[in-house]
Parts: C-alpha cells; sequence; structure tokens
C-alpha cells in the first residue's frame, strides 16, 4: 500500500496578462491505508484534484507523488495499476452497450494478465454481486448495483489507491449505506489508501480518517475526523460548513 | 380541516405495459392545508409521479382516483385547455435540478417575467418590475443585472433560487417541490430552504416537498408520507419520526450516516416482499 504526497499542485490557464489561477496552492499528504477526505462547496477544485492526480488533467503544475514516485514520471500502465478512480455518476460511467463482462475484461487485457475468469469473479463477487451479473448490461442494472461494478472494475487492477469521486451522492440512503460498507469492508481487507471527495460531512465522518475543508481551490484547513463533532474548526469557513451540516443533521 | 387544498383519494397511476398495465403509484390518499408536507422513498418509489400526476403532467399514464380535489376543483374532470389556467398560475412545481429546467438560450429574467406574463394580463414592462421585485424576494443581489444573465451564468444555488422566483411569481395556492434541493451542496441548500420556507410561511401557500432525504424532510415539513413500491406505507408527524412503525421507515433511519455516529456498521435495508402488498394509509 502506498502513500500519496501532493505538493504544490496549481493550475494555471491562459498566458500572459490574461492568465488565471483556477487552482492556486495545494499541498497535503495521506499516509498508507488512510482515508483522507475533500469536503467544500461545488466549485472548490475537490474533483479536479482527483483528476490532477490521475492525470486525466496533465496542464498543472507541482509535484505528486505516490509511494515515492511521480505520477509523471511513472509509465501509463504503472500508473494504472498504481491508482483508479470511481466517478460519481454511476448512470454516466459505464457504457450503455458493454456487458459487464467487457467492461472488467478490457483491463485485464490491456494489462495482460493471466487467469481472466477468475479475477473477473472474484472482483464481481467482492463488490457483493452474484456471478451471472457478468452478462449483464447497465440498464439491467439498479444504480446502486452500477456503482458496485464502477468499483469492481477499479477493484480488478488490484491498485493500492482508490480515488473516489463523490461515489455515493448519487444514491439513495439505504443505497448508500449499502456501497459505504462495502468500501468500508475492502479497506479493512485490502488496506486501500483512499481519497474521498464529498459534501456530505455524515459520509466524510464515517469513512475517513483525516479531511481537507477546500474553498475556492485553496485548503481552507485539514482538520481530523474528531473535529467535526463539536465543531472544532479554527478557520471561519470550516466552522460554518460544519455547522451548516452539524444544523442539517440535528434532529436526529 | 376547513381550509383544505388538496383532497386525494385513492389516486393511481399506471401505465400500458406489455400484458395490462403496470402500476406505478397505488392508493395512495391524502389532504393537504396551509401546511407543509414531504413525501420520501427511495428512487423509483412513486413519490415524483404523485406530484405529476397531481399536475396532470403524465400524458402517457393512466391517472384514476376516487377523487383528486383541488379547491373547488376536480382536477380529473378538468379540460386540458382549463388545466392550462391551473397549471403554473394556482398550482405549480419547483423542480430538481435548475440547470436542466431553464431554458439554456433565454434570459433568466425573461423566463421568470414569462410566468407572469401567461397568467396575468399586463405590459412587459410591469411583468419585469413583478420578476424583479421576485427575484429580490429570493435574496438575489443585484436584481437587474442578473435579470439579464444566461442560465449558464448563474450558480446552481441562484439558479435555483431563481426557479423558486418563476413558481412562487403567480402567487399560486400550492407548491409542489420535486427534490429542490438535492442538486446543491449543504451551505447552500440551507439558503434555499430558509427562503421557500419563509415565502411559503409568509403567504399561506400549502407545499409538498418530494424528497429522498431524511433530515431535509425531518427538518423543514410539518408531516411526512413515507412511500415504498408506489404505495404510502406510513405517514407521520416529520418531529415524530423516530416513533415510525414501519419496518421501511426504521431501515432508512438507521441507515443514514450521522455525523458522530461512530463507524460501527450501517444498517442495510432488508427489503420484503410483505411490504409490497397492499395498505392504506389515510393523513
Amino acid at each position: 500500500m502506498k502513500s500519496v504526497d501532493i505538493r504544490n499542485l496549481s493550475i494555471t490557464l491562459g498566458h500572459g496578462a490574461k492568465a488565471v489561477k483556477i487552482l492556486p496552492d495545494v499541498s497535503f499528504s495521506v499516509g498508507e491505508g488512510e482515508c483522507f477526505g475533500l469536503v467544500g462547496e461545488s466549485g472548490s477544485g475537490k474533483s479536479t484534484i482527483l483528476r490532477c492526480m490521475s492525470l486525466l488533467l496533465t496542464q498543472w503544475d507541482g509535484k505528486i507523488t505516490i509511494g515515492g514516485k511521480d505520477v509523471r514520471q511513472m509509465p501509463l500502465i504503472e500508473r494504472c495499476r498504481t491508482l483508479q478512480m470511481v466517478f460519481q455518476d454511476p448512470y454516466g460511467s459505464l457504457h450503455p452497450r458493454q456487458s459487464v463482462r467487457t467492461v472488467l475484461h478490457e483491463p485485464l487485457r490491456i494489462h495482460g494478465m493471466d487467469n481472466r475468469q477468475e479475477r473477473m469473479e472474484r472482483a464481481i463477487t467482492e463488490v457483493g454481486l452474484p456471478v451471472d451479473f457478468l452478462d449483464r448490461y447497465p440498464h439491467q442494472l439498479s444504480g446502486g448495483q452500477r456503482q458496485r461494478v464502477a468499483i469492481a472494475r477499479a477493484l480488478i487492477l488490484e491498485p493500492s489507491v482508490l480515488l473516489l469521486d463523490e461515489p455515493t451522492s448519487a444514491l439513495d440512503v439505504s443505497v448508500q449505506a449499502e456501497i459505504l460498507n462495502l468500501l468500508s469492508d475492502l479497506r479493512a481487507k485490502r488496506g486501500f489508501t483512499y481519497i474521498m471527495v464529498s459534501h456530505d460531512l455524515a459520509v466524510v465522518d464515517y469513512m475517513c480518517d483525516r479531511f481537507a475543508v477546500m474553498q475556492a481551490g485553496e485548503i481552507v484547513e485539514i482538520l481530523d475526523r474528531e473535529a467535526l463533532d463539536g465543531n472544532k474548526a479554527t478557520k471561519p469557513y470550516a466552522r460554518q460548513l460544519i455547522e451548516a451540516s452539524l444544523e442539517y443533521d440535528s434532529a436526529v | 380541516m376547513s381550509d383544505t387544498i388538496l383532497d386525494v383519494k385513492k389516486l393511481c397511476v399506471s401505465y400500458r405495459g406489455e400484458g395490462g398495465y403496470n402500476h406505478a403509484v397505488r392508493n395512495v390518499s391524502f389532504t393537504l392545508g396551509r401546511e407543509k408536507l414531504g413525501i420520501v422513498g427511495e428512487s423509483g418509489s412513486g413519490k415524483s409521479t404523485v406530484g405529476r400526476a397531481l399536475l396532470r403532467l403524465l400524458p402517457t399514464a393512466e391517472i384514476t382516483a376516487e377523487k383528486l380535489r383541488f379547491e373547488e376543483l376536480d382536477v380529473l374532470a378538468l379540460r386540458e385547455k382549463e388545466m392550462l389556467k391551473v397549471r403554473g398560475r394556482r398550482m405549480s412545481m419547483i423542480l430538481q435540478d435548475p440547470k436542466f429546467s431553464l431554458n439554456p438560450i433565454r434570459r433568466v429574467g425573461e423566463q421568470v417575467a414569462e410566468a407572469y406574463l401567461t397568467h396575468f394580463k399586463c405590459s412587459k414592462a410591469e411583468a419585469r418590475a413583478k420578476a424583479i421585485s421576485m427575484l429580490e424576494a429570493v435574496q438575489i443581489r443585484d436584481c437587474e443585472r442578473v435579470y439579464d444573465l444566461y442560465p449558464h451564468e448563474v450558480s446552481g444555488g441562484m439558479g435555483q433560487r431563481i426557479m423558486i422566483a418563476m413558481m412562487l411569481l403567480t402567487d399560486p395556492d400550492l407548491v409542489i417541490a420535486d427534490e429542490p434541493t438535492s442538486a446543491l451542496d449543504v451551505t447552500v441548500r440551507l439558503q434555499v430552504l430558509n427562503i421557500l420556507d419563509k415565502l411559503v410561511s409568509e403567504r399561506g401557500i400549502g407545499l409538498i416537498m418530494i424528497s429522498h432525504d431524511l433530515n431535509l424532510v425531518r427538518n423543514f415539513c410539518d408531516r411526512v408520507l413515507i412511500m415504498y413500491a408506489g404505495q404510502v406505507v406510513e405517514s407521520l408527524k416529520a418531529s415524530e419520526l423516530h416513533l415510525a412503525q414501519h419496518p421501511y421507515t426504521q431501515g432508512l433511519l438507521a441507515a443514514q450516516p450521522r455525523i458522530g455516529g461512530g463507524r460501527g456498521r450501517l444498517s442495510v435495508l432488508n427489503r420484503r416482499p410483505e411490504w409490497k402488498e397492499p395498505i392504506e394509509v389515510q393523513a
């Protein structure tokens, strides 16, 4: 399992006088096997950080290392074996005309892995779906099942870092609970390093050990999970965000 | 209740499918006064369908009911032409996502003013003035400027406030809000809810809030209907939600992670076939 370190990550668009900095200067590090949360309002740059890490965005400056290696220096094959991403919307992130088998088979083929049938079966059972689901198409699956398939797709290459971009925000509470349980089981079993974007602080509290509060591309404050209960944040924006969530969550 | 706005008895919505009808909503009965009623349930439980059926926005569905009375009108007996005078004027709907429900190639202010122009005889200048004062009421700063913006130039929270302004401009008696805040962040969500709450209580509007978010409904509404598989399985006062009797409601409550709620396994709903058996709940 690998640790993640992000130093002075910034994105500037445009040139010269028109240049705009959309992500000023982000640094944080995540330990091995840790679950790190990124929270903040929409447009604060949470997902952008994940996209930079997975090199879905390439136009950034700074340094991102995973397990001591610079992601930019890693060959593509190695990078994909190291980190995988689960996207927000299970309705949009699976190809509608590819069966689950195709979805899971493709990465195995690209990476030239052996025992493909066995690996596919293991991945699909690991996310709690029956093996005959391999022959289903996305429209034959519910939202929660699709998200499980998306997680299985990420797991099949046995990465050590999982990037989760709001994995449950498109799902109902009851299904969300299933996915969160699954994610925490997987972490206990395989010791993944998670970096999780969410705007639901209750989910962050359930999953993460530490989390960063972001606003307008900057990390306002990095807090421990314990700081949520009773609002021990020191920066005004972080306090405000936690307060709003507590108020929202209060009528228990 | 003397000032009942809406009286629904045994509302059923069905779609014609292979070999007969699929029932999307079965025997839903409730009444609504000048209050805030929440409808919760998972996706596919028929909550949005109920909302749309009330406005007769389901052209392909068969809607039947023993009674569907909106003030003095029998909604199911109205002709489409008469329905046009009710829809948007006396009964309106706030949709989930402002990104998709605003016309992307028209200025937002015009779209708000259009709601007024359609239902009232007035000049364009009057409608503009009305729209601007309404935008002010939903706490949009610098309304004159916002009026001339296009939907892609406003943020999600502002878009949703514009939708609310549009729907409340005609001073309706009943507003159906279909997941009005689920596309928004927590901080903005509270602002939007507060605005909605204030306007609804000031004007004495009946509000039906459709949501899958139990916390929201619990904080915001007076009464809650819980739907499962097209039926209302339970009706409760929002403040007494924790006293829920039906196992589905209890399951939903337990599945919710909470801040400071510990790391134990979240309980997962164990769906039982008998929950789909017909039951009748009068609310």
